[in-house]
């Protein structure tokens, strides 16, 4: 499905992705952990098409075809979704209205046409259930004064409604309590099928506990050291990543 | 011909009809005031960056026959506001009231020749509040209109009436034959404990030149409530000098929302005097600008007594060429205590080429008030639209909707709800946003 190879990227000038290799197929789950810095955020808005972003070298295929040559609207026309670690406050715009342009936009790029409002407010009542959302916080504009809690339980009501093929969660049980996290990770495992995949990226394997990952990696100063299966986030949780900084000293003086 | 020498003539021309000559005695201090005066250039503080004096090259015809106007109830049709079936709709032609076109619903709403009120029973009200602006505006514009306010209207709802209809009032401009220099004039008393709903809008027939320079003064007597909306969406052809001077007194209540849409140079002033103790003013505005549009809004908020409290907060886009003024004054006086004054003004600029001077002025002479102040010009947010676009959403659609959520509170500001949807449909129109 997602398919990374030698990338590297940088902002003003700084490189902060140093070759990048990740291959996720359909119905897998995977995780980047990794230390503050590492270029975990970065990795996820190269993903989506942030233009902040300059790409030098590498490439990335999403269903076949080379995500770098696209818009971000495009991008999540093929089936890419961000869950945002900060998500945007948009003054004046309702969350049902955003989502209703979005849930449109979406069918309009694969050919379909749009929700007539009976079918648009079935599915949004089915996915509001899913993620303990109620109608008032819907109707507030998007963002705008919601709690830490209600901003990432939002992200996941919109990639429930948007139905991504891929969908890249940046640091989502950052910030949240445990109760929060439950509730986003029962939202994600709902959603879980053998036709999409999801990636994570997170700081902490608390949210590995709740959501079972197929494999895990380690990124540290742009680059995945360490590979391996949900075992790993439990090695990193008890040692910290100072092991794996260790390895690799141990491994460039050797 | 000159503009200035014609009007000069056409000054001398009008009769004189007053019958103690007060109001020929105020046209004629206007008319020496405009002399000494001029029009105001770029010297003068409050026109720095809004020029006027350039549309004076033209050759005007300011027409000196009241009855003189060649436009039907058909010919407005299509430009009247929506419920208007449910309105009082006064019109005013070239600057002059049209009697023959003007609908009044209200049996409270009452509109005189200003003439014959203050030869009649108005005579102190009128005497009291008529140029009152001019103590605001010192500048050769507003004295201008008033040396020709012979032709204006009072304008009156009666004592504790509730108008059910809105006062819906159209500034028209008939440029269909001649380029036209006009100046609607009116004085509108709101008398104690009436209540009432205004809207005003300028629109241009023809492809002429014109040039509107309106004054209208509102006295809000005690307990009243005003709303009042202005909408300008006038062809770029066009230019306008639109003067809204309030005087509250005690305990009334003035809600202002104007949106500017489109037009040459608009320059708008609106004055709210705080004339007596436990007033409140709400003065909201919206301008978004394109092409070579110039919009100016020069407001002048006046606490002359205590226990008051002003609110403004106007936003701005400008795209294009157009350029914006906003100017906000507002003096505490010294008797004002307990006065309580904020105001805002946020622009987004949507292109290099589009500019925003904008000028918060408190001038506080009173040690016990709060006042706040604050202005911001910026760009779309870049961080909000790729969020949209990382959802699906194209990057016309997601600047659209980050501009209508932009200025989606001030449109909510105004209370009569087919005038705001028209507002929004307006503004979405121009986004190419549906609404709906």
């Amino acid at each position: 499905m997602l398919k990374i190879q030698n990338l590297q990227a940088g902002i003003e000038g700084r490189t902060i992705l140093k070759g990048i290799n990740l291959e996720i197929k359909a119905g897998e789950v995977h995780a980047i952990m990794g230390p503050n810095g590492s270029g975990k955020s970065t990795l996820a808005s190269v993903i989506a098409g942030k233009t902040d972003y300059e790409v030098t070298e590498g490439r990335i295929e999403f269903m076949g075809k080379d995500l770098l040559d696209m818009l971000p609207e495009k991008r999540a026309g093929e089936g890419l979704f961000l869950g945002f670690q900060y998500p945007v406050e948009i003054p004046g715009l309702s969350t049902t209205n955003f989502i209703k342009t979005a849930v449109n936009e979406l069918r309009k790029y694969r050919g379909e046409e749009p929700l007539d409002a009976v079918a648009f407010l079935r599915l949004m009542k089915e996915k509001m259930a899913l993620m303990d959302i109620q109608q008032p916080l819907l109707s507030r504009s998007l963002n705008e004064g919601f709690s830490g809690g209600e901003k990432k339980r939002n992200e996941i009501f919109q990639m429930a409604m948007l139905q991504p093929k891929l969908a890249i969660l940046d640091e989502t049980d950052s910030g949240l309590d445990i109760d929060a996290i439950r509730i986003v990770a029962n939202g994600v495992n709902k959603l879980r099928s053998k036709d999409n995949a999801v990636l994570l990226i997170t700081h902490y394997q608390r949210l590995l506990d709740f959501i079972i990952p197929d494999f895990v990696h380690v990124l540290y100063n742009g680059r995945i050291v360490k590979s391996g299966t949900k075992e790993l986030a439990l090695e990193l949780e008890l040692k910290g990543y100072d092991f794996i900084k260790n390895d690799l000293n141990i491994a460039e003086t050797v | 011909m000159d503009t200035i020498e014609y009007l000069t003539g056409q000054f001398h021309e009008f009769p004189q009809d007053s019958i103690d000559r007060g109001l020929d005695i105020l046209r004629q201090d206007a008319f020496n005031a405009f002399n000494t005066m001029g029009i105001p250039g770029m010297k003068h503080e409050e026109w720095k960056y809004t020029r006027i004096n350039k549309l004076f090259n033209t050759d005007y015809s300011l027409s000196a026959d009241p009855a003189d106007h060649s436009v039907s109830t058909s010919d407005l049709g299509p430009y009247r506001l929506p419920g208007n079936k449910d309105a009082n709709e006064l019109f005013f032609i070239n600057g002059r009231f049209a009697f023959d076109l003007s609908v009044i619903q209200s049996a409270g709403l009452q509109v005189l020749p200003i003439s014959t009120a203050y030869n009649g029973e108005h005579r102190d009200v009128i005497a009291e509040n008529l140029s009152h602006s001019s103590r605001y505006l010192k500048d050769g514009i507003n004295a201008l209109n008033t040396a020709f306010l012979q032709h204006g209207v009072f304008i009156q709802v009666g004592r504790g009436l509730i108008l059910e209809h809105p006062v819906y009032i159209y500034n028209i401009t008939d440029a269909r034959t001649a380029n036209i220099f006009s100046q609607p004039r009116s004085l509108v008393n709101i008398n104690e404990g009436a209540q009432v709903q205004m809207v005003e809008t300028f629109i241009t027939f023809g492809m002429n030149e014109s040039f509107t320079n309106q004054v209208m003064e509102v006295v809000v007597q005690q307990d009243a409530v005003v709303e009042y909306y202005k909408i300008q969406n006038d062809a770029s052809h066009t230019n306008q000098v639109s003067t809204t001077h309030f005087r509250q007194t005690a305990k009334s209540y003035v809600h202002t929302v104007t949106i500017s849409l489109n037009g040459g140079i608009v320059r708008n002033n609106l004055n709210m005097v705080m004339d007596a103790e436990h007033c409140e003013s709400h003065l909201y505005g919206l301008y978004f600008q394109q092409g070579k549009s110039h919009i100016d809004n020069h407001t002048i908020v006046d606490n002359a007594m205590p226990n008051c409290l002003s609110n403004e907060f106007y936003k701005g886009i400008l795209d294009g060429n157009s350029s914006g003024v906003f100017n906000g004054k507002i003096f505490v006086q010294r008797d004002a205590q307990k006065t309580n004054a904020y105001q805002s003004n946020k622009n987004v600029l949507l292109s290099e080429e589009a500019s925003v001077n904008t000028k918060p002025q408190l001038e506080i002479f009173a040690d016990d008030v709060k006042c706040s102040h604050g202005c911001t010009v910026g760009r779309l947010d870049e961080e909000g639209l790729f969020y949209l676009r990382s959802r699906g959403i194209s990057e016309k659609i997601a600047r659209s909707l980050l501009l209508h959520g932009f200025v989606v509170d001030i449109l909510d500001k105004i209370r009569l709800a087919v005038i705001r949807n028209y507002a929004d449909q307006l503004i979405s129109e121009r986004l190419e946003f549906d609404i709906s």
